[in-house]
């Protein structure tokens, strides 16, 4: 019983960083309508850069303890991406959206090489142990403080998402440009500031999931195109641009993952698409979508 | 009307007379290119001529290249034989995945196709027994119409009846495709690619037509993939993974989607752009996605768009 629930312990560490990655495709696809395939890509690049932040930092006799917020430094630092990519985007706004997928799908490919170029073909992983911070258990149910931490992380960063996007101004004006772009322009609403905003946001929730995963799991190349299709399943279980869809969506496909490890090795990624194909059939817009006009 | 006539009859002469010319390695390099290209023929029925963009279409070639391993793992030898079960198979798979994926259109198509496509690439990469995961299974050489060519080593085998054999069968292709697309079924595609509720206002079943389409496309999708099995020897679930879907979009895009050549002409320039950029870098990945970035934001009319253009201009300056 209680390797079932380190099972699902591990489900759990897996939704909460699924969710972050979900939560930036959410984001970019309510206020851009662009469905960003280079999510996995930013995840990818996330996990890395942290590797390279943390190696560094440890040169520099920085404190082990400091490797949670560490992380989450690196992956902010990354945002820096965001404003020129969404720059490149910007070019095809106005297109059909295959035009849009084929070229966060090109973004994909380069991001690719980019890895290969600066960390190597080989997986990454970082050598100082995550295990620093301990291990919390009862009885045989033993769980990793870090994991623990990073769920509170996720929790928090959704809190933090939600409440800026339901109470602040800024949230507002970010949820009526979604809802209509060209009446929040004429209402002098800077939608251009705000799609580059918007992007960057998402690209950071990528970059920081990336990094927080890094100390559980090696950086490879075959991480962004794996974890994109996931991510994918998220947000179409739980509806497109939907924040709290992200949430169910990825604690529904962690828990699943975990599960069918456990019971049929076979069906662990294959359960996931039977879902996705399930939702779309019966609930087309996601369980916490909009209905289809 | 007859300017397209003149173009295939002339583009078929050019490759039919292209083994004398060439070496025999880009004689080779042309079976994947036959392969794509009548698979392009049907993704593009779907893409270009109905607007339902699949970016799980590789699961097709997966269906053709793994059911051709299949057969001629019971010891089926004739190539026909093969094409025939396999595309029967594809569009008896297609039917019932077509029902649910029509019912949508733009980004929702897309991942639903998606989904599906995933779906058949985990249980190819999960189900070892029987599909050999991640090594995959073998193609056992064939023979094609009856004849066994057993004096043809593998290679001679390859660039020589079975290059020819692939021709063929892209004219064949792309002959019935011609038909299907100017018929009055391809103008009813058509008609729901512009304008779907108007359409249906028509009388035009619209769910119909574009299930007949993936249908179609599925078909085609199977003989490109069982030609790329046959030339490979193998079918390996790479070949259904995702990243393969969005390579055939790159190719519909990269040779121009409004033109019916277009996606043939994608297909060539994709596999010698490759083959190039393999031997040039390391790092040819990158450049195939700049190179696709620049044609989605700057010429979304691919190739043959461009020529057109070219052909416009030349033709402006001289009236």
């Amino acid at each position: 019983m209680s390797a079932f629930a380190n099972i699902l312990a591990g489900g759990v560490f897996h939704a909460a960083v699924l969710f972050l990655v979900a939560a930036g495709l959410q984001l970019v696809f309510g206020v851009q309508k662009i469905v960003n395939l280079a999510c996995g890509s930013f995840y990818a690049l996330g996990a890395y850069f942290g590797i390279t932040f943390i190696g560094y930092a440890t040169q520099f006799g920085v404190s082990p303890w400091l490797m949670l917020p560490g992380l989450i430094v690196s992956g902010m630092l990354l945002g820096f991406i965001g404003p020129p990519i969404e720059r490149l985007l910007r070019t095809v706004y106005s297109r059909d959206e295959s035009f849009q997928l084929l070229l966060t799908f090109a973004l994909v490919l380069m991001f690719q090489d980019v890895f290969k170029f600066i960390w190597g073909a080989n997986p990454r992983s970082l050598d100082s142990g995550y295990l620093i911070y301990g291990t919390i258990g009862a009885g045989d149910f033993s769980m990793p403080v870090y994991n623990l931490l990073v769920i509170l992380a996720a929790i928090a960063i959704a809190g933090g998402l939600g409440a800026f996007l339901q109470r602040t101004n800024y949230g507002r004006i970010l949820r009526a440009t979604a809802e209509n772009r060209v009446m929040a322009e004429a209402l002098g609403v800077d939608v251009r500031r705000i799609y580059s905003a918007v992007f960057t946001v998402g690209a950071v929730l990528g970059t920081t999931a990336g990094a927080l995963v890094v100390p559980t799991a090696a950086a490879s190349l075959d991480m962004a195109i794996e974890f994109v299709v996931e991510a994918f399943a998220v947000v179409v279980i739980g509806g497109l641009g939907s924040m709290r869809g992200a949430l169910i969506g990825a604690t529904i496909v962690g828990l699943i993952r975990a599960l069918s490890i456990v019971f049929f090795p076979e069906f662990e990624v294959i359960a996931i698409y039977v879902i996705v194909i399930g939702v779309l059939i019966f609930r087309p817009a996601g369980l916490f979508g909009r209905t289809l006009a | 009307m007859k300017a397209p006539l003149v173009l295939a009859a002339a583009m078929t002469t050019v490759f039919a007379l292209l083994p004398y010319f060439v070496p025999p390695y880009y004689v080779g390099l042309m079976i994947p290119f036959f392969g794509y290209a009548i698979a392009l023929l049907g993704f593009n029925l779907l893409f270009g001529y109905t607007g339902l963009l699949s970016f799980g279409h590789a699961m097709f070639l997966g269906i053709g290249a793994y059911g051709t391993a299949v057969m001629t793992g019971f010891g089926v030898k004739s190539f026909e034989i093969v094409l025939v079960a396999v595309i029967l198979t594809s569009a008896a798979i297609a039917l019932p995945i077509g029902l649910l994926c029509v019912r949508y259109v733009g980004i929702f198509f897309g991942m639903l196709t998606l989904a599906f496509g995933m779906l058949f690439h985990s249980f190819l990469f999960k189900f070892y027994y029987v599909t050999g995961g991640d090594s995959g299974m073998r193609v056992a050489r064939m023979n094609i119409l009856g004849l066994e060519f057993a004096k043809y080593n593998k290679i001679e085998f390859l660039t020589g009846p079975f290059y020819y054999y692939c021709l063929g069968l892209l004219v064949i292709a792309g002959f019935i495709m011609w038909r299907i697309v100017h018929s009055p079924f391809g103008l009813h595609l058509k008609t729901i690619r512009e304008n779907a509720r108007k359409a249906e206002y028509l009388g035009v079943h619209v769910r119909h037509f574009r299930l007949a389409a993936f249908v179609i496309s599925a078909a085609f999708g199977a003989i490109g993939g069982a030609i790329l099995g046959f030339r490979v020897g193998l079918a390996d679930p790479d070949l259904v993974y995702w990243t393969q879907s969005g390579q055939l979009v790159f190719m519909a895009v990269l040779g121009g989607f409004a033109n019916f050549f277009g996606p043939i002409v994608g297909a060539l320039s994709y596999i010698l752009l490759q083959d190039q950029l393999q031997s040039l870098t390391e790092y040819w990945r990158f450049a195939l996605g700049a190179i696709l970035a620049m044609i989605v934001i700057a010429f979304p009319q691919g190739i043959a768009g461009l020529v057109l253009q070219f052909k416009s201009l030349v033709a402006g300056r001289s009236a």
